[in-house]
């Protein structure tokens, strides 16, 4: 019988505030020695308050908005509690019943089309501690206690490993977009824990839901969901059941591992939060808010294909990353008329992004700007330089941050597309070579890919091909 | 006259006239708490060395030419409020050694108005309770009656007040904290309304209710005390951004142009005869200064005992989860791992009463009883609240009893949990509602004073200082003191 999962996600990210959700500390702590980014209130000392932080909270309305949410003029924090090392004041300041954003929608390219995910919540919250086990205890550093953290949560609208993936992707997107969050999982800034259901293909009715924890690369979340999906087949196939349990990614031995049993699970005793009052928006609040939000990659995507007519899966990569888009429309718009916007496209996503990975440098901030960029492209395209040399003279801009015209300059890079010069060095090399001319002229025509070969070789790549390859076939055909 | 018997408005007229230094009256104050202190039990701990650096500093102050509303006057502090440098356990062992490393607003704007803190005061562990019998080190006594409770939970700072180991004193108030041991020990007593004072660095009970304020000998030193804890704290959200009147200014002599309402659900049942007469009698005296008295209705004053119950518990039981041992406040050697050492820490720090409480609110909390208790005592809490704003439609204040009875015997409620919440059936209502309320001595029976309390609307305690203040000047129950 062929089964279908039923995945929900629920997705926390951190934002990137100047200070803390509840206090005034600097939620900048990632290369901080432990417990230096602390204060009574995010410590839960005795008798301190929380002040919620304005900038958290816009931001997770602008996300909400991203997201296609509806946001209620209402809302308020709720104490959820539980008693755990990492959370100071035996309480997470949360949101439960009116979050700040709801009911939204995100989109997703896959290749059979573009799919809609429901958003059920975008909540705020605070992120607790950080438990460090070793040796037999267990440290506790509170840098990263009360740093704001959103929860995504979505409908149980995900099908596929590729999907929650792709989720994922689109997710980090926006936050980046909104310039609110890295969304980075390795670095443990946006986490995400995992639901999966089965149930045989054509049914409505839900089967035992697997919540997966632990996971923290995107890789990690696509391969756990897969081997979840493998794990609960087998069973449903040998005719057993499946138990609604928490398992764990085991990232060196690629499986997922069981953590707890659901039953009798935590009740956390939500209420709301008597030292916050509600928050409550005007629409006018909610269309300031509105006005400030970036295009963002979704619009971003159609418009680059429209506007430049390119391929969708290059305008996909480069709308991931706003700091990519701008770079390129930059680069496309200072070579209108001159450059396609696809040959602009072509060199930023397969040379520079390239040569940036290699040097782990980050686009926005390498000397080549996108006008140097554009210089480059439009020399190519008048026939100074070919290609070949033109991504030579790019690693070159890369690593010294030189401009074009002067490497080309001083290392005498120019293209030879003089005629008179060109001629005088085919007559040489069909000279030395009497044995490929003999066969060219006997219709093997690999023979004058070999003669071309010979001439670049001659001058280090900087003839113009087409040239050569006109001179050639005029010469020999003598 | 000796200078610890003196309120603060008279002690200020002396320090300010240069009679005698703040020095000399934080001494003779310290010295009246060594020599009362064994019999009243009413400090926790006295900072005897920074009091009287406090006091030479208040000294230079004024010698240099400067005055402020408080300079040189010694108070005492109820053990709930968090003093940097002096320890604060909120009368529970589980904070025995804890010494803030911060001072909340209210004592830092007592500090930058010259005040001398004295010392903290016993309280109920984190101020629940009404007699200082639930305080986690001793049970204060009534300086009327050794034998009797001087109220609670702020019953050191009313004790000190009244046995003269202070001028004046701040205290807490969640459900009747400070009104009752006002009552009960004969003092002024006032509840500012909810959001009028912050909340920043006082240790929470329950966070939707508590609210600091003052107890003094007499009202005027009461608004004096206000005036400077009051106003908006940018610390506390709760804090109200509202601005903070003359206070001196409101107390006027008599009551013409004043309706007092009397809410008849405040009398009868319960009562002791001899207090209803007291409080009728003191209607009386209100009438001949030129109050209008009218009969009014607060139909709801009897859940206010089930909802306050519901509410406090509820959020001590997240308010208290915090106390764990690890970062401050007394822990437990023995266990050897994380759950053990919460497990004793807590065991062993919290006493009965606190308890008894988080399991109430854990239990109101839980999934299943939310909607049946938290919720539906929010509800009949928006309709107590009404109750008042309906109330003040038609009156200025209302008058009411402070308490029940007179102070009872240490000891007598202490098995009978319910007889002791009994003990705040007049005061409830006004920390549900959040507004303000004072108790002020209108009497005695056989020898214990007898409270009246004037509550008032939202952010008007100028209007219940008023009456309060015209009341008192008008009698003279606020001379009398307790021989000791």
């Amino acid at each position: 019988m062929p089964y279908e999962a039923v995945i929900g996600m629920e997705v926390h990210a951190q934002l990137i505030t100047e200070s803390k959700m509840f206090c005034h500390c600097s939620s900048a702590y990632a290369s901080a020695p432990p417990n230096s980014h602390t204060c009574p209130v995010c410590l839960g000392m005795p008798g301190m308050l929380p002040l919620a932080n304005r900038r958290a909270v816009e931001a997770t309305v602008m996300m909400g908005l991203a997201l296609h949410c509806a946001i209620p003029l209402f809302s308020k924090f709720d104490r959820k509690n539980y008693m755990y090392p990492d959370l100071p004041k035996g309480y997470q300041i949360s949101q439960y019943d009116m979050p700040f954003a709801r009911n939204g929608s995100i989109t997703v390219p896959l290749e059979q089309g573009i799919k809609t995910i429901r958003i059920r919540r975008v909540h705020l919250e605070e992120d607790t501690a950080k438990l460090t086990h070793q040796g037999g205890y267990t440290l506790i550093d509170f840098n990263r206690s009360g740093v704001p953290l959103i929860e995504i949560v979505t409908e149980s609208d995900i099908r596929t490993a590729e999907e929650a993936w792709r989720y994922l992707v689109a997710l980090r997107s926006i936050l980046r977009y909104l310039g609110i969050g890295s969304g980075n999982m390795e670095e443990g800034a946006m986490r995400c824990e995992v639901n999966i259901s089965l149930r045989p293909v054509g049914r409505e009715e839900l089967g035992t839901k697997v919540e997966v924890k632990n996971m923290n690369s995107f890789r990690a979340v696509r391969q756990a969901i897969a081997y979840e999906i493998e794990r609960q087949t087998r069973l449903l196939e040998q005719g057993e059941r499946v138990e609604q349990v928490t398992m764990g990614w085991d990232e060196a031995n690629h499986r997922t591992v069981f953590q707890r049993s659901k039953e009798g699970a935590e009740d956390y005793r939500y209420f709301p939060e008597p030292d916050l009052p509600p928050i409550i928006w005007t629409e006018a609040d909610i269309d300031a808010i509105r006005a400030r939000l970036p295009e963002l990659p979704d619009a971003k995507l159609k418009r680059l294909i429209e506007q430049y007519a390119l391929k969708a899966d290059d305008a996909y990569l480069l709308a991931d990353e706003r700091a990519t888009a701008d770079y390129f429309e930059v680069a496309a718009q200072a070579c209108a008329g001159v450059v396609e916007a696809q040959t602009v496209a072509n060199w930023l996503l397969s040379e520079l992004l390239r040569l940036m990975r290699e040097s782990g440098q980050e686009l926005s901030a390498n000397p080549v700007t996108a006008g140097c960029l554009a210089e480059l492209l439009k020399i190519v395209s008048r026939g100074e330089i070919n290609a070949t040399v033109a991504k030579e003279v790019l690693a070159e801009m890369v690593s010294s941050g030189k401009s074009a015209p002067e490497i080309i300059q001083t290392r005498g890079l120019k293209q030879i597309s003089d005629a008179d010069q060109l001629r005088q060095m085919v007559e040489q090399v069909i000279a030395a070579n009497g044995q490929a001319a003999q066969q060219y002229r006997d219709g093997k025509d690999q023979a004058l890919r070999f003669l071309i070969g010979q001439v670049m070789r001659q001058t280090r790549g900087q003839a113009n091909v087409s040239i050569v390859e006109s001179l050639l076939r005029e010469l020999l055909a003598r | 006259m000796e200078l610890y018997e003196l309120s603060i408005h008279e002690a200020l007229e002396g320090l300010r006239s240069r009679q005698f230094s703040s020095v000399k009256l934080t001494q003779a104050v310290l010295e009246r708490i060594a020599q009362i202190e064994p019999k009243t039990q009413a400090y926790l701990c006295v900072a005897q060395e920074q009091a009287l650096s406090s006091a030479e500093e208040a000294d230079r102050r004024r010698a240099a030419g400067a005055d402020a509303t408080l300079l040189g006057i010694p108070l005492a502090i109820k053990d709930i409020i968090c003093t940097e440098g002096i320890p604060t356990t909120c009368g529970s062992r589980i904070l025995q050694g804890f010494v803030p490393p911060y001072d909340a607003t209210v004592i830092r704007k007592l500090r930058q108005a010259g005040a001398v803190i004295l010392g903290k005061t016993n309280t109920d562990e984190f101020a629940m309770g009404s007699s200082t019998e639930n305080s986690g080190y001793f049970t204060s006594h009534n300086p009327w009656d050794l034998e009797r409770v001087p109220g609670g939970s702020s019953g050191g700072s009313a004790a000190a007040v009244c046995a003269n180991e202070c001028l004046g004193a701040l205290g807490s108030d969640t459900g009747g904290s400070i009104r009752q041991p006002a009552s009960l020990c004969g003092i002024a007593g006032l509840k500012p309304t909810y959001g009028r004072v912050s909340r920043y660095g006082v240790v929470a009970y329950a966070s939707s209710l508590d609210q600091v304020g003052t107890l003094g000998k007499d009202v005027r030193d009461n608004a004096l005390l206000l005036q400077v804890i009051a106003g908006h704290d940018p610390e506390d959200s709760t804090s109200a951004d509202k601005a903070v009147p003359d206070y001196q200014a409101s107390l006027l002599p008599d009551l013409k142009g004043i309706t007092l309402g009397v809410p008849h659900e405040f009398f009868g049942e319960g009562i002791q005869t001899e207090v209803e007469q007291s409080i009728r009698q003191a209607l009386d005296v209100m009438r001949s200064l030129g109050a209008c008295i009218i009969e009014v209705s607060l139909p709801h004053t009897r859940y206010s005992l089930p909802v306050y119950y519901l509410i406090s518990t509820a959020e001590a039981s997240a308010n208290l989860a915090r106390y764990d041992g690890i970062r401050y406040g007394a822990t437990d050697e023995q266990a050897r791992e994380i759950w053990e050492a919460y497990r004793r820490t807590r065991e062993e720090g919290f006493g009965a009463e606190v308890k008894r409480r988080i399991m109430l609110g854990t239990y109101a909390l839980s999934a299943g009883y939310y909607d049946a208790y938290y919720l539906k005592a929010q509800k009949a809490r928006t309709l107590i609240k009404q109750d008042y704003d309906r109330a003040f439609q038609e009156c200025q204040a209302l008058i009411t009893p402070t308490t029940p009875t007179p102070a009872f015997r240490i000891g007598e409620k202490v098995n009978d949990p319910l007889a002791m919440y009994m003990e705040d059936i007049c005061t409830l209502s006004l920390n549900l509602s959040g507004n303000c309320g004072i108790s002020i001595p209108c009497g005695f029976v056989n020898g214990l004073p007898v409270g009246l309390q004037i509550l008032g609307n939202a952010f008007d305690e100028v209007t219940i200082l008023h009456v309060a203040h015209a009341y008192e000047q008008a009698t003279a129950w606020h001379l009398q003191k307790p021989a000791l």
